[in-house]
Order: structure tokens, then C-alpha cells, then sequence
């Protein structure tokens, strides 16, 4: 079989691994990871973590959302190797001591979601639009700040609805800030 | 993806240096993309998100200079830009997603691909992937491609929102190369597909954008970014349109107009802009520069739409940026 067509096929053991150093969900990591390892794939796969979820692998649905030293990014675009030294937080890392983060609990309470598999994406681009005073409050900023994550049930209504009920809910002050981001 | 070797580097001077057959990953939004459909291929990858090249600093003689690896959200939301370059502002924020904004570079936007489906899908014939391929985008689907500055050889359109607006502006690139530092004016980077549309800027091998620095602003300029597009955000535009107006009175004294989603490079209608210079600022003047910016434009099977459409882009952001204008000089007046 050609070489490139195996490649697009099947994923390829990478020849030498390099140590990753990171932060997971507040707790400092070190890993080996082969460097054309996307950090979605070393979630999933490596870790064990599978909240974060693969749609498209392409950066263009937001399922793999995550946050990276607070902000929301595409775990499929970013190589593992290029957080050494970064916080990485995902889904699993919202809830504090068993208790639903709130972003998490209005998700139910506002049946936010159908079929689910968007929704840790969607509630990680929720919790750092809810933590960026740059983004305006009104709904119409809040759809175009989440317009990254596709929701193919279309629970879009419920989710713009579950965000400012949540936003209502929370007072940012410092605390709160460091636990999210 | 198939495999490279990873590195980082530690210096602008020795990234520079790197081997043949290496890409330089900041955002990895288009490299990481493009490695994934086998579209891109390089041997080795070297991570440049370590350098000094973040800062956005005004110069003495009023020019921006914007560091590689600024982001486009960041750049978007500096106090400098949104006070002296709204357009660029607007611009940034009308292109992809959050993550992506998050993750994208600036110098990674000047560099970033275009989205052609033929040149994303290795089994397609495409001269800008493999050249002397052919062009299936040309008797293909084709509602997507460009009207102006194609060729027999190719009509991917440069997809970015950013570079029109840079585009509108004026500015000059600075590279890194083995041999040192070089200039290069913005306007001249991107290449015309041609015979050769695989030579795609007149970056040279080894050689790094480390900034980017925009002519001073336009003053007392009004401005616009109008973005046409299938829906309504995160979404490739079909046509859009940079715009800077100043008058005096009525009068159109100075324009500045960039056109994207409709040309194989970020798109400067300098004849239309000097067309509307001295005429008064109205409808049938915007429009005489609108027929004057697509007179070249070629249509293929599935893209005549985008003629008209560019010009109704162009009249109405003329129309937004002159009112823009009217509405600062009534707030200058006040405050005065």
C-alpha cells in the first residue's frame, strides 16, 4: 500500500516520544507522548479522560473544546507537545467536590442538550465566555462568541438560555475565576 | 497524521536556520489541519510560540507593529487597534470561531491556506497542491472560487478576513531569514496563482514573518468591515469588504477599499479607490467605484453571483464607513 494513503488511514506510531509537562485539571502531569499526537487524541486515549469528545478533527464543530491557560481551544488543532508548562482544563475538570459547576448544572435544568455529544464542548466555550468580560452579555453576543460549536440537534435556544441563567447565578470574583480557568 | 520530527525554537535567528522541508506551527489552525489530510507534508516541525515576538507596539512615526505571534483574538481587542484601526478589528472578529481566534497567530493568518475543496482533498487534481496537475476546481463546483486575480492554472480564493483588512490599511511584513532581516510591503506578499499558484507568498525557505507593522492610521477616517456570507458567523465569506473614507464636507478626500472572499489574494482596489477621491459622498459614487474594483472579474459556472454581490458589499460598507465619519466629526464637534 502507498505510504500516504496508509497514513490518512490508520494513525502511525511516531518514531521517539517526547516528555510532555503539563497541568490537568489542577494537577501537574508528566507524560510521553509521540509529537504528531493531537492533544484531544492524548486525552482520550492516553489518559483516559473521554469527556472531551471528536467530531470533525478538523476545528470546525467544537466538540474537542478545551481550555488552555483559560482560554477555549480546539484540542484537535493543537499538538500535545505545545502545552508544556500549560494549564489544560477539560469537562471532567468543571464539577468541584462532587457538586456541578454551574455552568454544568443549568445544562440540565435548561435541557441544554439532546444527544449530548456536543455538550462538553459547548459548556467549555460557555465557562470561558462566561469568565471573558470581552464578550458582550446580550444573547446576540453569546451566539456569536459560541458560534464554534455546532450543535447538530439544534438545542441552540436552551444552550444561550442555560449560559445567562448561569451568568445570573455566578459573581466572577477571584475565586471562582481560578477554578474555571 | 503522519509523523516529523518536533523541535522548539529558542531564537528568531536559529529558527531561521532550520532545515529544508520544515514548518513552523504557532496556532497549528491551518498546519495541523492541512498535515491531517496528507495537504501538507513537511519533514520536520518546529514550534516558534517560545519567541519573543507577542509585543504590539506603536512606533514614532505612528506606524503598529504587531508581533508574529500576537493572536487574532488579542490583536483584535488591543486598545490600539480598536481605537486607530477598527476596521482590522472588525475584521479579526468576523473570522472563524473563539478557539480558533484563540489559537490563531497573526503572522499564522497572513500564512494560512486556501480553502479550495480540491486543494483539500489529495485525490482532487490541484496546480497549487501538486503542480501541473490540473485544476478540477475549474469545470468543478466552483461557487466558492475567485473572480479576480485567477488564472487558467488556479481560482482558490485567499480565505482570510484579517489580511483584507491589513489589506485596506497598508503595511509592510518584517522576515527572518538565514541571511538576515528583509522588508517586505504587504501588498506584494501574496502571489497571483499565474503559471505558478504553488508559489503562493514570497516567503523564501527558512525564512520567518516576525512582524507585521500597519501604516499609520488613516485620520479622522471612518471605516466598515462588511462580511457576506452563507450564515451568519463562523462561516468563509462569499464576499466582503474592507472600507476607509475621509471627507471634507461632503466630499470624499481619501479611500482606502479591500475586497475577500471573491480573489486569489487579499484584494487592494487602488483604481477604485482613486476614483472615488474628490467625489461626493454618495450612492452613485460608491457605486461607479464598485463597477470599477470587479471590471476584470472573470465568473466561472457556479461564482457570478460573487460579482454583484462584491458590489453591493463595497457600496454598502462605503455607505457605513462615510456615515462612520459623520458620525466622529459630530462627536468631535460636541466634545469641542
Amino acid at each position: 500500500m502507498d505510504d500516504s494513503v496508509h497514513s490518512r488511514t490508520r494513525a502511525q506510531a511516531a518514531p521517539g516520544t517526547q516528555t510532555l509537562n503539563f497541568t490537568l485539571n489542577g494537577e501537574p502531569r508528566t507524560l510521553e507522548v509521540a509529537p504528531n499526537a493531537v492533544l484531544l487524541d492524548v486525552l482520550r486515549e492516553q489518559i483516559g479522560l473521554g469527556g472531551t469528545k471528536k467530531g470533525c478533527d478538523h476545528g470546525q464543530c467544537g466538540a474537542c473544546t478545551v481550555h488552555v491557560d483559560g482560554q477555549s481551544m480546539n484540542s484537535c488543532l493543537r499538538l500535545a507537545v505545545m502545552c508544556e508548562g500549560q494549564h489544560v482544563t477539560t469537562v471532567e475538570g468543571l464539577a468541584r467536590d462532587g457538586e456541578l459547576h454551574p455552568i454544568q448544572q443549568n445544562f440540565l435544568e435548561c435541557d441544554a442538550y439532546q444527544c449530548g455529544y456536543c455538550t462538553p464542548g459547548q459548556m467549555m466555550s460557555a465557562t470561558a465566555l462566561l469568565n471573558d468580560e470581552r464578550v458582550g452579555t446580550d444573547d446576540a453576543s453569546v451566539k456569536e462568541a459560541m458560534s464554534g460549536n455546532i450543535c447538530r440537534c439544534g438545542a441552540y435556544k436552551n444552550i444561550v438560555e442555560a449560559i445567562q441563567k448561569s451568568r445570573q447565578q455566578l459573581s466572577y470574583d477571584a475565586t471562582q475565576k481560578e477554578g474555571t480557568a | 497524521m503522519r509523523t516529523f520530527a518536533f523541535s522548539r525554537a529558542d531564537s528568531v535567528e536559529r529558527a531561521a536556520t532550520s532545515a529544508d522541508a520544515t514548518a513552523f506551527v504557532a496556532g497549528g489552525t491551518t498546519l495541523l489541519d492541512l498535515i491531517k489530510l496528507d495537504v501538507l507534508k513537511p519533514a520536520n516541525v518546529v514550534d516558534i510560540n517560545a519567541l519573543p515576538l507577542k509585543r504590539v507596539e506603536r512606533l514614532d512615526d505612528g506606524r503598529l507593529k504587531i508581533g508574529a505571534l500576537v493572536t487574532n483574538t488579542d490583536l483584535a481587542h488591543h486598545p490600539e487597534v480598536k481605537a486607530h484601526y477598527p476596521v482590522l478589528s472588525e475584521a479579526l472578529l468576523a473570522g472563524a470561531s473563539t478557539q480558533l481566534r484563540n489559537m490563531a497567530t497573526t503572522a499564522g493568518n497572513v500564512m494560512q491556506r486556501t480553502r479550495c475543496p480540491y486543494y483539500r482533498d489529495p485525490a482532487a487534481k490541484c496546480n497549487r497542491r501538486e503542480p501541473g496537475t490540473g485544476c478540477d476546481a475549474m469545470n468543478g463546483i466552483n461557487r466558492m472560487n475567485a473572480v479576480l486575480g485567477g488564472s487558467d492554472a488556479c481560482i482558490a480564493v485567499h480565505p482570510s478576513d484579517m489580511c483584507v483588512g491589513i489589506a485596506a490599511i497598508g503595511a509592510t511584513l518584517t522576515l527572518q531569514g538565514p541571511g538576515g532581516e528583509r522588508e517586505v510591503d504587504f501588498a506584494d506578499f501574496h502571489r497571483l496563482p499565474g503559471d505558478t499558484p504553488h508559489i503562493e507568498h514570497d516567503l523564501q525557505e527558512g525564512e520567518l514573518i516576525t512582524a507585521i507593522t500597519l501604516d499609520a492610521p488613516l485620520k479622522g477616517a471612518g471605516s466598515h468591515y462588511l462580511k457576506l456570507r452563507d450564515r451568519a458567523s463562523y462561516e468563509f465569506a462569499l464576499a466582503s469588504c474592507a472600507a476607509e473614507i475621509t471627507l471634507d464636507g461632503e466630499t470624499i478626500r481619501e479611500a482606502r477599499l479591500a475586497l475577500g472572499g471573491v480573489a486569489t489574494k487579499p484584494w487592494r482596489c487602488t483604481e477604485a479607490e482613486a476614483a472615488l477621491v474628490g467625489q461626493p459622498a454618495e450612492k452613485a459614487s460608491f457605486e461607479r467605484a464598485a463597477e470599477i474594483a470587479l471590471k476584470d472579474a472573470v465568473p466561472r459556472e457556479h461564482n457570478a453571483y460573487k460579482i454583484p454581490l462584491a458590489r453591493q458589499a463595497i457600496v454598502r460598507a462605503l455607505r457605513n464607513a462615510a456615515q462612520d465619519k459623520t458620525s466622529q466629526s459630530e462627536t468631535q464637534e460636541s466634545q469641542a
